[in-house]
């Protein structure tokens, strides 16, 4: 029993993380109708940022204090972030707009790999380590419930709980903010809100701004657990399952996805993988999307697909 | 002034409906045909046919294949790799176990089941409207991917996981040398790319770019959108197998899973795009561009006397890749394909401008 529940709970903080970067992908999604291949290497190249930054603005200014540096390296992620969803916007977007989904979501796999090879020429392609102070070492709870207590990792809790915030700090801005009712009413129509005078291209930027840093915040958690390296783009290809499940519309449907993958995965390869050989891992996600489609076409919480002549 | 159809009239149905309907057209293809099978065998060097030809007609095949998917039926796949390697290791088993087997009928027998997994990935995401092949094509490379690695059935129970095939021949001739591995290629590639060609201007063909440029359209005049997808997302996968079998037996001679990865996938989705979506010339020229810069890109700094690391040319190479794509997209959708016919249209009034 004690084993499955830890098993579970480390499923729960993979999926956490899962839902971060698909939470990003929704956003856009919801904005524009883009299929952001991209966020992935958004992922990738914003904990790059985030790393050499943390490492060179000591250097340039001066001083020694990992909390200041670690702030300030955020701050530039940021806003090296927002110049990328400006340069997004102008350079692709703006030009594509009104084709059709095939051709944004090509144009996206385009820009990840621009991405992919920028932020490697700009911060190198070593694996670089993200320190942002997390405690390394496990906790043990319930030790008086079962035999030698569930093991977990502070870290992935203290992940959970960014997440967690981060979606409820989304889901204000989203609800009671001007800038979020505006983003709302493009999601919904961009005509109709482009008619009462919400500009689109600011929209534009904003969303993918925020789906930036849905990635900054992603790319931390993952980056500070694992190091940052190119295989973060790949593990960030997960998101697409986890939105098919949740609903490629859905906010909630993405963190719940992200929870359900996360906890599958786990659990599948420790109860399943045996029987299949092992390593189950990398596909179990994707086919289990598959056989989603096969019943649920919408996913969990995504609107119902209608088709209007 | 050479290029121009003036008193080409056409007097039958045959002549109305051929390929290439202007004389001058069927003479440049004549010669081209005529360098490959007989110019270049002769005084091709090694090099130039194991790192330059033999990939180039390989993966113009799968980029073909692909392209009539993407191109023709509008439909996204992101894991052509996978089909590709379904079709290695689905020929690699026909020619092990069975024994005699000749190699055209496996190779034939590996690209059919790739279109059997193909078809079956391709089931539950083409009942409905949208990107989701790009997702189940995506489940299809990670399983696959998995599935050569790990079952070691696939690999005949070999040790090291990489599988290889030697002492092929067609029909009695050996396939040893560089040369006659590029003939057989070459005429391979011909067969298909002339299949190909006359898929797309048949029944089927039009089935297919209806669904694309408007399905509900399409679905009105009795067209079935799944029947129309399905089989174009079956054609596609069995020429990209019969690819596959290719790369893996003719070009790489001995093989792993990691040689139809992911990126193999993304590498022939650019080579449809730069090169044009809808065209069967552009596969060509798409797999011609993506093969060749990486190589001029290792070999121009050098000459110019700025070495730089390998890290950096390829790191170079995906940033050009991706703002190829997306230059492309926004300025030229049909690529490189519909600028060469640009071309041709502006040499009908060349020099006299009117």
């Amino acid at each position: 029993m004690g084993f499955f529940l830890e098993t579970l709970f480390g499923g729960l903080m993979a999926g956490m993380l899962y839902s971060l970067i698909a939470l990003g992908f929704v956003l856009i999604y919801k904005a524009s109708g883009v299929f952001n291949f991209a966020q992935g290497a958004m992922v990738l190249f914003a904990a790059l940022a985030m790393a050499r930054f943390a490492e060179w603005i000591p250097k340039w200014l001066g001083f020694d204090n990992l909390i200041v540096a670690n702030l300030l390296a955020f701050v530039a992620a940021m806003a090296l972030m927002i110049v990328l969803a400006w340069a997004i916007e102008r350079l692709c977007l703006s030009k594509l707009v009104n084709q059709e989904g095939i051709t944004l979501l090509m144009a996206t796999l385009g820009i990840s790999y621009f991405l992919d090879g920028l932020g490697q020429t700009m911060f190198g392609n070593d694996i670089y380590s993200i320190n942002v102070g997390m405690p390394k070492d496990p906790a043990m709870i319930l030790e008086n419930m079962f035999e030698g207590g569930l093991l977990l990792s502070k870290e992935d809790l203290i992940a959970a709980i960014i997440a967690a915030a981060l979606v409820a700090l989304l889901a204000l801005f989203f609800q009671k903010t001007a800038t979020g009712r505006a983003l709302r009413a493009v999601a919904d129509d961009h005509q109709a809100a482009q008619s009462i005078g919400i500009p689109l291209n600011r929209i534009w930027v904003i969303v993918w701004s925020v789906a930036g840093f849905a990635a900054l915040v992603a790319g931390i958690i993952w980056g500070s657990k694992l190091g940052v390296q190119f295989s973060l783009s790949l593990v960030a290809l997960k998101a697409l399952p986890v939105v098919i499940l949740g609903g490629l519309t859905s906010v909630p449907g993405a963190i719940l996805g992200g929870l359900i993958i996360g906890v599958g995965e786990k659990l599948s390869e420790i109860y399943l993988g045996p029987f299949f050989g092992g390593g189950i891992e990398i596909w179990f996600a994707y086919v289990l999307a598959l056989a989603f489609l096969l019943v649920r076409p919408q996913g969990l919480f995504g609107e119902k697909i209608i088709d209007r002549v | 002034m050479l290029y121009r159809e003036n008193g080409q009239f056409k007097a039958s149905y045959a002549a109305d409906q051929q390929i290439f309907p202007i004389l001058q057209d069927r003479v440049a293809i004549g010669a081209l045909l005529a360098i490959a099978f007989i110019v270049l065998p002769l005084f091709g060097s090694e090099y130039l046919f194991r790192a330059i030809l033999i990939p180039f007609l390989i993966l113009a095949l799968a980029a073909l294949g692909l392209n009539i998917l993407v191109g023709y039926c509008g439909q996204i796949s992101l894991g052509t790799g996978a089909f590709m390697a379904v079709g290695a290791y689905g020929a690699y088993n026909f020619l092990v176990r069975i024994d005699g087997m000749p190699l055209i009928a496996a190779m034939l027998l590996g690209g059919l089941s790739a279109t059997v997994i193909g078809v079956l990935f391709g089931i539950p995401s083409l009942r409905i409207k949208g990107l989701y092949l790009a997702v189940a094509t995506l489940a299809a490379q990670f399983f696959t991917d998995w599935a050569f690695l790990r079952i070691s059935w696939f690999t005949n129970n070999s040790s090291s996981g990489s599988v290889s095939v030697a002492g092929l021949n067609v029909f009695g001739l050996p396939i040893e040398s560089p040369v006659s591995k590029y003939m057989f290629c070459l005429v391979v590639v011909c067969v298909f790319a002339l299949m190909a060609k006359n898929l797309t201007r048949s029944a089927i063909g039009r089935q297919w770019m209806a669904i694309r440029d408007m399905d509900v359209a399409a679905a009105v005049i009795g067209i079935r959108p799944m029947y129309a997808k399905l089989t174009a997302f079956a054609v596609s996968s069995f020429i990209v197998g019969v690819a596959g079998v290719l790369w893996a037996f003719i070009h790489l001679g001995a093989w792993e899973p990691a040689a139809f990865s992911i990126d193999r996938s993304f590498q022939l989705l650019f080579m449809v795009i730069i090169g044009g979506l809808g065209s069967i010339m552009g596969a060509f020229f798409g797999a011609a561009f993506i093969i060749v810069l990486p190589i001029l890109l290792d070999q121009i700094p050098q000459l110019l006397g700025i070495p730089l690391s390998t890290a950096t040319t390829s790191h170079l190479v995906h940033m050009i890749f991706g703002a190829l794509i997306v230059f492309f997209l926004i300025v030229e959708p049909h690529g490189l394909a519909k600028l060469w016919s640009i071309g041709k249209q502006k040499l009908r009034l060349w020099p006299f401008p009117h």
